[in-house]
């Protein structure tokens, strides 16, 4: 795969989504282009997705956020006949190498967990109405909704067929969300996952797998009443227009990304990228209409956007880079003024709009399967949101003292308000109560520090970074350890990575990327289902997978 | 019928030891209430309780499988009736290939049998809906009979299914089995599972097409599961398929004495142009222009339900012993596929090209080629009726692209003549194509019923012989006017 693999996208270049706007309802129609899909190889029959697919998907979802804060509830459904929608498309995936299926289906579940959590982090609900089949990655698409209706047709059923079919699991959040979301009875669960042709009608309701059955000549007509009526009683506040998500300016070269606050250079040799996101150079929006006056250019937005952006573009298109370095560039206190701007005006619909997508695009990076590393060097600004980034990687390296010949501004971080509960990590802690699962008062002992710029000999005993080194040690330090890293065998490094990253409570969406994906993978690597006999090899061959039988 | 004290065992013609099986005769006795009321709403009361000459099922001797004698529908006597088993038979084709046949269901192929079954029980009291208000504007009685034997046939093709549901498929199949009866051609909330089981049925004509090109379908699916490698699924349709026959021959005998009433009625008024419609159809008579476009439509949608021409559910019916091809044992190869291709169409740029794909895939594609040659046959037949009586008109068969809903035409516009045409040109020239609404008008102002012994209405020739080998005045149906 040679092709750069784009995340941005906006409505005029939509091949797969249609979104109609009814006032306070958006009814979302998944239309999928059978011959759009993002490689060749295969064709998106019966509203299948690939990635391309689900890019779109993610836009929307975004757009509405920010765009049509006007919408309470978004009617997710399928303007094709007779199908709701057929999962990701099975040729695509079986023609993917291992790196592209992780990557998808990682990228698939962050938008459904980010539709699934608008409801509780900005009251704009996503239900779902589904005529058809609605099949595996389709039900899961339902799944993620907070409300499911069904047609009662006799014909229109949900189901997983992952197992039964293709010797696969449902690898986005279909197992977790019937246990944990929908609690479905784990008999009933083991049944529904058992059998390729779903429940349907009532039954499918009695078990709990969707909210209402509906007689089909009365179902659009219910959808819609039930649409309006959720509109109604939405908690979300009345906003009359949202802002415009203009095109990122990005400029793609061989060895580098360039946006207006994030530079991303590779390091092919060194099998590493650097991230580097630059503070603001603007003094904060006076208020939050002013920030919204400017629409997407304030600095809190555009950079959340940019390194979002930059996140996925390295997991896709540069998988051979295992090691992430972050640094910033800028005025501390210049990041903190910008969201404090936010986090005193919590209850304006932007303010909560933006401080959720650094919320996303966070656990984004947490969530990013490379070495991450955070280097703090002199006239940095890791302060409040980008001090987050601190917690998020796995090691972090900060300048202690005066460097020769260096005449940036002493290095320093800056804790914020917001470092205490405004961007919590999968696990529903903050990456503090994280860090410090074994020592909570040291959360306590570094909230009494907000708003200090802490220098290196602070930072490291607040145990805000792991390493402080002078001038003497620096080079050599930072040197040693990427060079280490980077020889490493990248899976023990994964497999590491991610399971020192979130430490704490389960939470559906880390059993959802820990637990299912973790399996997933595994039985993505098996000749179960991946060898020349393996059922996602042979599907759609008319041959079956042949299975070794022993039980691993 | 006493629906209380149905004596199954006597009641119910069958030779699948049927007193003694407790579970089945339980599922039937809760199952034949509701089917019986589904029959006694279905058909206009009148009929139900006329007299109809009937042949019936009594039992799978080939040289005498059935009796004829007036009956009233609802007190028919569906049987469950299997063809005999055949000593040592195997599986015929797939991974499978020459193990002994199965006589239960195997687990692992449990869903898709039953997916099977529900799909082709489904299309039999579908048809049998669609046909229910045809009775009141029969043409003769001697067409009549044989629309109340292609419904009652189509009734015990249901229970055919159902027994097979209920028997093989535990509460599962029984569930499915009742399912059948709630589902209903045309319905909103739960149609027949196919498209071309929910179109309407308005007038003779149509029906007459239904018969011959969609029973036609019936009788390549019957066909193909006939070579299944579950044996008493094997069994019920091939007995089913002695009966399909004499659907397919209403249907061509019924669109050929359509015709014949045109040629005769032209020759008699001395038109020769056949594209003189005004005039034809003042003699009270279907031009053979509209017949022909009742055939495009009728054709097409028959076409459809073959389903996409690539599919990996036909595939592995295939493959796992399910499912086999038209004619299996004639054919001459390894029966297997894996290694085999077959030429399918696609369109590619604009251009409807041929490409060999994997033969197992191409499942479908193969039935339906062998279903337009099959249906090809009674076409030419007609075509030697208008050659005899000197009209210069032929009938032709659309080609495969043309109007079509499912596979790789559904995503452009195809002439009768394989041109691939643009939308503006599609929307302009369709009346030319297909029946519009004017010429169903047309045909429905004939639909005038015909009731007495030996008569016919103006649009339809009398059959030559009888049914039975009954005399042409012989009373088919002794009607019941209340
Ligand atoms: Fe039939
Ligand atoms: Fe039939």
């Amino acid at each position: 795969m040679t092709k750069i693999i784009n995340f941005q996208t906006d409505p005029s270049q939509y091949k797969h989504w249609k979104v109609e706007y009814d006032g306070a309802v958006a009814n979302l129609f998944m239309d999928v282009d059978e011959d759009g899909g993002l490689f060749d190889g295969y064709q998106l029959k019966l509203n299948s997705y690939d990635l391309g697919v689900d890019i779109e998907l993610a836009d929307v979802v975004q757009r509405m956020r920010f765009e049509h804060p006007e919408v309470k509830v978004v009617v997710m459904q399928s303007a094709k006949d007779k199908v709701f929608c057929a999962g990701a498309n099975i040729r695509m995936l079986g023609g993917a190498a291992h790196s592209h299926k992780v990557n998808f289906c990682k990228f698939t579940n962050e938008t459904r967990n980010t539709y699934e959590a608008a409801l509780a982090d900005s009251a704009q609900n996503y239900i779902c109405a589904v005529k058809g089949a609605c099949a595996g990655g389709g039900y899961e698409l339902a799944l993620a909704c907070n409300h499911i209706m069904l047609t009662d047709d006799s014909a229109s059923s949900v189901s997983l067929p992952e197992v039964p079919l293709l010797a696969v699991l449902p690898g986005t959040g279909g197992l977790t969300r019937v246990t944990d979301k929908r609690k479905v009875r784990r008999d009933l669960a083991d049944v529904f996952c058992s059998v390729e042709e779903g429940v349907k009608g009532k039954r499918a309701l009695t078990w709990r797998l969707v909210d209402e059955v509906i007689p089909n000549s009365k179902f659009d007509e219910a959808v819609v009443a039930r649409a309006h009526e959720m509109a109604e009683n939405s908690a979300k506040a009345d906003v009359a227009k949202g802002i415009n998500l203009t095109p990122l300016t990005r400029e793609i070269s061989e060895d580098a990304v360039i946006y207006s606050t994030v530079e991303v250079t590779l390091d092919r040799a060194g099998r590493r990228s650097t991230i580097l996101i630059k503070g603001p150079t603007d003094a904060a929006p006076a208020d939050m209409a002013a920030f919204e006056a400017m629409g997407d250019q304030s600095w809190m937005l555009r950079c959340a956007r940019e390194l979002d952006d930059a996140i996925l573009h390295l997991r896709l298109n540069e998988m051979e880079l295992g090691l992430m370095e972050f640094q910033t560039q800028g005025d501390p206190e210049s990041v903190i003024a910008h969201e404090a701007l936010m986090l005193n005006d919590p209850d304006h619909w932007l303010s909560n709009e933006v401080l959720k997508y650094w919320k996303r695009v966070l656990k984004r990076v947490d969530m990013t399967s490379r070495s991450l590393v955070a280097t703090v060097e002199h006239g940095s600004c890791f302060a409040g949101p980008l001090a987050e980034l601190l917690w998020s990687v796995d090691r972090s390296y900060m300048m202690l003292e005066e460097f020769d010949g260096d005449n940036r501004p002493m290095a320093s971080l800056t804790l914020s308000a917001g470092n205490f509960d405004t961007y919590p990590m999968g696990n529903d802690l903050t990456r503090l109560q994280t860090r410090f699962l074994g020592t909570p008062e040291d959360v306590d002992t570094a909230q009494m520090r907000i708003g200090e710029a802490l220098e290196a000999g602070d930072a490291e005993e607040l145990g805000l970074v792991t390493y402080a080194y002078d001038d003497i040690d620096w080079e050599d330090e930072v040197r040693l350890f990427m060079e280490e890293r980077a020889s490493f065998s990248p899976d023990a490094m994964t497999g590491m990575e991610a399971n020192l990253r979130f430490a704490g409570p389960e939470t559906m969406e880390t059993r959802i990327f820990g637990r299912l994906t973790a399996w997933q993978n595994w039985i993505f690597q098996r000749p179960n289902a991946v060898g020349e006999e393996g059922a996602l090899q042979r599907y759609g061959t008319g041959v079956r997978g042949k299975y070794n039988m022993e039980r691993v | 019928m006493d629906l209380i004290n149905v004596s199954y065992d006597s009641q119910i013609p069958n030779n699948v030891g049927l007193s003694s099986d407790k579970k089945v005769l339980k599922a039937l006795e809760k199952w034949h209430p509701g089917y019986i009321n589904w029959w006694n709403d279905l058909i206009p009361q009148n009929f139900q309780d006329s007299m109809v000459y009937l042949r019936t099922a009594v039992s799978v001797d080939p040289k005498g499988w059935a009796k004829f004698d007036y009956v009233k529908m609802p007190d028919y006597r569906w049987g469950i009736l299997l063809a005999p088993a055949v000593e040592g038979r195997t599986i015929p084709m797939g991974e499978h290939l020459g193990e002994p046949a199965w006589q239960e269901v195997p687990g692992e192929y449990r869903n898709m049998l039953k997916r099977l079954i529900v799909i082709q029980g489904d299309t039999e009291p579908g048809s049998v809906e669609q046909q229910r208000f045809l009775g009141l504007t029969a043409p003769s009685l001697y067409d009549m009979r044989n629309l109340f034997q292609v419904n009652v046939e189509e009734g015990r093709h249901l229970w055919a299914m159902v027994y097979l549901l209920q028997k093989y498929f535990g509460k599962d199949g029984r569930e499915e089995a009742d399912d059948m009866l709630v589902r209903s051609s045309g319905s909103d909330d739960s149609p027949r599972m196919l498209g071309a089981f929910n179109e309407e049925t308005p007038d003779w004509l149509s029906f007459f097409m239904f018969t011959y090109f969609t029973d036609r379908d019936g009788k390549m699916q019957l066909e193909s599961l006939a070579q299944s490698g579950f044996d008493p699924l094997s069994r019920t349709v091939r007995f089913m398929l002695t009966e399909e026959a004499h659907h397919m021959f209403v249907g061509e005998t019924g669109v050929g004495r359509t015709i014949q009433a045109t040629l005769d009625a032209m020759n008699k008024a001395g038109i020769t142009d056949p594209y003189d419609i005004a005039k034809i159809r003042d003699l009270g008579v279907i031009d053979l222009p509209t017949i022909q476009k009742k055939l495009n439509l009728h054709y097409t949608l028959s076409l459809d339900l073959f389903g996409q021409e690539v599919s990996t559910n036909a595939a592995n019916a295939f493959n796992y012993g399910i499912k086999g091809r038209y004619m299996e044992q004639r054919i001459d190869d390894d029966h297997k596929l894996q290694n085999d291709t077959y030429p399918v169409t696609s369109i590619k740029d604009g251009k409807i090209l041929t490409e060999d794909v994997p033969a197992l895939t191409a499942i479908n594609m193969r039935l339906r080629d062998d279903y337009v040659r099959d249906a090809s046959g009674g076409v030419g037949r007609w075509n030697k009726l208008i050659a005899k009586s000197g009209v210069q008109f032929e009938f032709k068969m659309p080609h495969e692209g043309f109007h079509r809903q499912i596979g790789v035409f559904s995503s452009v516009a195809v002439d009768p003549d394989g041109a691939i045409v643009s939308a503006e040109e599609w929307a302009k020239r369709q009346d030319e194509w297909l029946p519009t609404k004017e010429d169903g008008a047309f045909i429905q102002s004939l639909m005038k019923p015909c009731y007495e012994p030996g008569k016919y209405a103006t649009w339809i020739a009398p059959p030559k012989v009888g049914i039975d080998n009954k005399p042409g005045d012989f009373e088919y149906v002794k009607l019941h006017m209340a």
